[in-house]
């Protein structure tokens, strides 16, 4: 055996001898690794999921705004959009929310017009005025199955009856949770809108080079108009999701507070008895070398398992516990909030970042402070 | 032949060129044979603990020169210091400084660690000091349950792993009654027999009567004296 | 010996249920890019979704791309942040608000 294996022995025996001070670190830090790791995985997860399902979004929505507000859209705007060249069909969507103020939940209603069966739907979308089709959320919140129906008062405070013809699949529920589809003639007549208006237009491009183009175009044209186009919906989400963003920074930066305190602790808490440890190491013959690289790998003892077992944890926590435990820490005040039934999408560089971050500044808090007792000439063991 | 451990005009000073600045050791010189027992004494504060740190390698020396064996070391650099003190002595401290949470096999080890030794080498080595020290018995116990003879001899397992030539040992019997000072005694006139040198300060007027020894100094303020 | 054995042991065994891990997730991600994005992205663009429906509690959650311009912590589209205020307000008690309500089938 090598003398760095020897001196690795040593350092597990004495780690062994503090049990208790090192489950609580190793603990701590497992507990840190895994909130970081969760927090990386599941945005990660997320982002990846909304990058490749909003590929499916509209090239461009352009929305009227009056007094700055979401306003409704006249029909003859998407004439005139339709008009433009590079421009394919334009398609006025009518949509809205519904506020449920018992269970506080906001469910959005859309309009549909096409009856072609959508993927992950059982049942069929509704075709008759009286017919509805929901999304998994709220089907699994009220408990309610196809052949149901749906009671919704509108502004006129009339009662609505609509039978439940199509259940979106759960596999869709990050799209369709919170999903309400009524024909569009049946959602115009319910929210009272005039036929000459929509809530917005989807706009179709060939181009996809031309959508920044003629956004401008169609905002010089139509100047009370903001057309969003493909890339900033998913600009959003990735935004969103990114762990700079106001919740994760918020997690993220607390369970980083955790560890600096942590390493902290450990950075200027060698205590008198590590101190006479290193002394009495470097009177029978260790070198400064030798007690370095005993601090070292209790450093990396430490930092490896706890990192290796965080990420672990955090894996299982997001993949195949549904983000049980951060999932309500995002979720705020959202009743209907998905099932996260993610699919893994782990960017290796992040978690290579993540070992670096926190393994490299936990050795360093290990043995530098050990240092200038290590560099020390050892006669004072003579005299303590 | 030349001596075993030679001292010439060994100074230290600590704290140099500073408000406390202290004269611990000013040039002492001597010399120890191979197999000899050589003790000192002298008053608290006189710098024997100095003078068996610089012999021992443990720190380096103001001015002066320091041979042992072949080697000068007094100018040597801190690894190499670190690989003298390993190989050529054995250091029995005042304070035990043993590693109490440790076992007893535990402890003798550490100072075969950083050396390239075979596993086995180290064991076998292990046991026989742990047999020639009577503890074969209690080497899976920690030192913290030993009792303070057994302690003390754990101690001067340690010390003796390395097959040193030279044992060190600073006031041996400071802590230790009547009956552990005649037992640690018999041990060391052991260790005589077998060949190893021996340097050691003590106040203890058994310790420096004792039939084993072959030569006293006598210290004073860091001046080192013949004693009569 | 018997420590670092054991500690190496148990650094090999999580690394290698790490590696496992990693490459079963990218198998499933593998099935799933296979099957159910394609099928989602054809729902996103049959229903014309613009937005991942997670928090539903208000407007610039539900639809957070979609949003008014000057909707709260967002000033414009290419600055969109938000901030847990919302988990931290509160939603406000509405006197008189509609319900959504379900009526079984076959019950009058
Ligand atoms: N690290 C140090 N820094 C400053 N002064 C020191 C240091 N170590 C020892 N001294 C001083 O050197 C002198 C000699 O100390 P030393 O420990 O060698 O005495 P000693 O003979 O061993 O005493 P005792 O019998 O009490 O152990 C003392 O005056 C002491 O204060
Ligand atoms: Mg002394």
């Amino acid at each position: 055996m090598s003398a760095r294996l020897k001196i690795l022995e040593h350092a597990l025996a004495s780690m062994a001898r503090r049990k208790q001070k090192n489950f609580a670190i190793i603990a701590v830090y497992t507990l840190t690794v895994a909130t970081l790791a969760s927090i990386l995985f599941l945005t990660q997860a997320l982002r990846n999921e909304a990058a490749n399902v909003l590929l499916g979004a509209p090239d461009l929505v352009v929305q009227r705004l009056l007094a700055g507000h979401h306003d409704l859209i006249p029909k003859q705007y998407a004439e005139q959009i339709a008009k433009l060249p590079g421009v394919g069909k334009v398609t006025p969507r009518v949509w809205g929310y519904y506020y449920d103020s018992l269970k506080k939940v906001n469910f959005t209603l859309l309009g549909v017009n096409d009856a072609s069966e959508p993927p992950l739907l059982a049942g069929h979308l509704p075709t008759s005025g009286r017919q509805c089709a929901l999304g998994r959320g709220i089907a699994d919140t009220y408990g309610v199955e196809i052949g149901d129906s749906l009671v919704l008062v509108d502004s006129k405070n009339r009662t609505l009856l609509y039978e439940i013809t199509g259940l979106f699949s759960h596999q869709s529920s990050l799209l369709t949770n919170d999903l309400i589809l009524l024909p569009e003639a049946e959602l115009r007549r319910f929210f009272a809108l005039p036929d000459s208006q929509a809530s917005d237009l989807a706009v179709q491009v060939y181009n996809e080079q031309e959508v920044s183009t003629l956004a401008k175009k169609i905002k010089h044209q139509l100047p009370d108009t903001r057309p969003i186009g493909k890339m900033e919906i998913l600009h959003t989400y990735d935004t969103v999701f990114n762990w700079r963003s106001g919740i994760m920074l918020t997690i993220f930066s607390s369970a980083l507070i955790a560890f600096c305190i942590l390493a902290w602790d450990k950075a200027t808490g060698i205590s008198a008895e590590e101190k006479r440890e290193i002394g009495i190491l470097k009177a029978i013959g260790w070198e400064t070398s030798d007690v370095l690289l005993l601090k070292f790998w209790e450093g990396l003892a430490v930092s490896l398992s706890s990192f290796l077992l965080g990420t672990i944890i955090a894996y299982l926590h997001i993949f195949f516990f549904g983000a049980g435990v951060l999932g309500p820490v995002i979720q705020g005040w959202s009743v209907l909030f998905p099932k996260f039934d993610l699919t893994p999408a782990i960017d290796l560089y992040q978690i290579f970042a993540l070992a670096g971050l926190t393994i490299i500044p936990y050795i360093a808090c290990t043995v530098i402070p050990s240092w200038k007792n290590a560099v020390t000439d050892p006669d004072s063991v003579m005299r303590s | 032949m030349a001596a075993l451990i030679q001292a010439h005009t060994l100074s230290k000073i600590y704290n140099r060129h500073q408000a406390d600045e202290v004269r611990a050791l000013s040039e002492v010189t001597f010399s120890v044979e191979a197999g000899e027992a050589v003790v000192l004494q002298g008053p608290s504060g006189s710098g024997k603990t100095s003078l068996l740190s610089l012999i021992g390698c443990m720190t380096r020396p103001t001015s002066g020169q320091l041979r042992i064996g072949e080697k000068e070391v007094s100018r040597l650099p801190e690894p190499f210091l670190a690989r003298v003190r390993r190989e050529t002595f054995g250091f029995i401290f005042q304070q035990l400084n043993l590693l109490r949470d440790l076992s007893v096999l535990d402890n003798i080890l550490l100072p075969l660690y950083p050396a390239d030794l075979k596993t086995a080498e180290m064991h076998s080595r292990a046991e026989r000091v742990l047999e020639q020290l009577n503890l074969l018995e209690k080497q899976r116990m920690k030192v913290a349950q030993l009792s303070g003879g057994e302690q003390q001899r754990v101690a001067i397992a340690r010390a003796l792993i390395n097959q040193p030539e030279i044992i060190i040992a600073d006031e041996p019997t400071a802590h230790l009654d009547s009956t552990l000072s005649k037992e640690l005694l018999v041990i060391l006139e052991h260790l005589k027999k077998d060949g190893k040198t021996i340097v050691f300060a003590t106040h203890d007027p058994y310790v420096y009567q004792h039939r084993l020894v072959d030569r006293r100094f006598s210290m004073h303020d860091g001046v080192l004296r013949k004693a009569e | 010996m018997q420590r670092s054995l054991a500690f190496g042991a148990y650094l090999l065994f999580s690394s290698l249920l790490l590696a496992l891990l990693l490459y079963s997730g990218r198998q499933q991600a593998d099935t799933v890019a296979e099957h159910y994005f394609p099928a989602n992205r054809q729902l996103v663009k049959q229903l014309g979704l613009t937005d991942l429906s997670i928090w539903s509690e208000a407007r610039y959650t539900r639809h957070p791309s979609q949003a008014d311009l000057f909707t709260a912590f967002q000033d414009y589209p290419g600055a969109f942040d938000h901030f847990p205020a919302g988990s931290i307000i509160g939603p406000g008690c509405l006197q008189g608000s509609p319900s959504l309500s379900f009526q079984k089938r076959g019950q009058p």
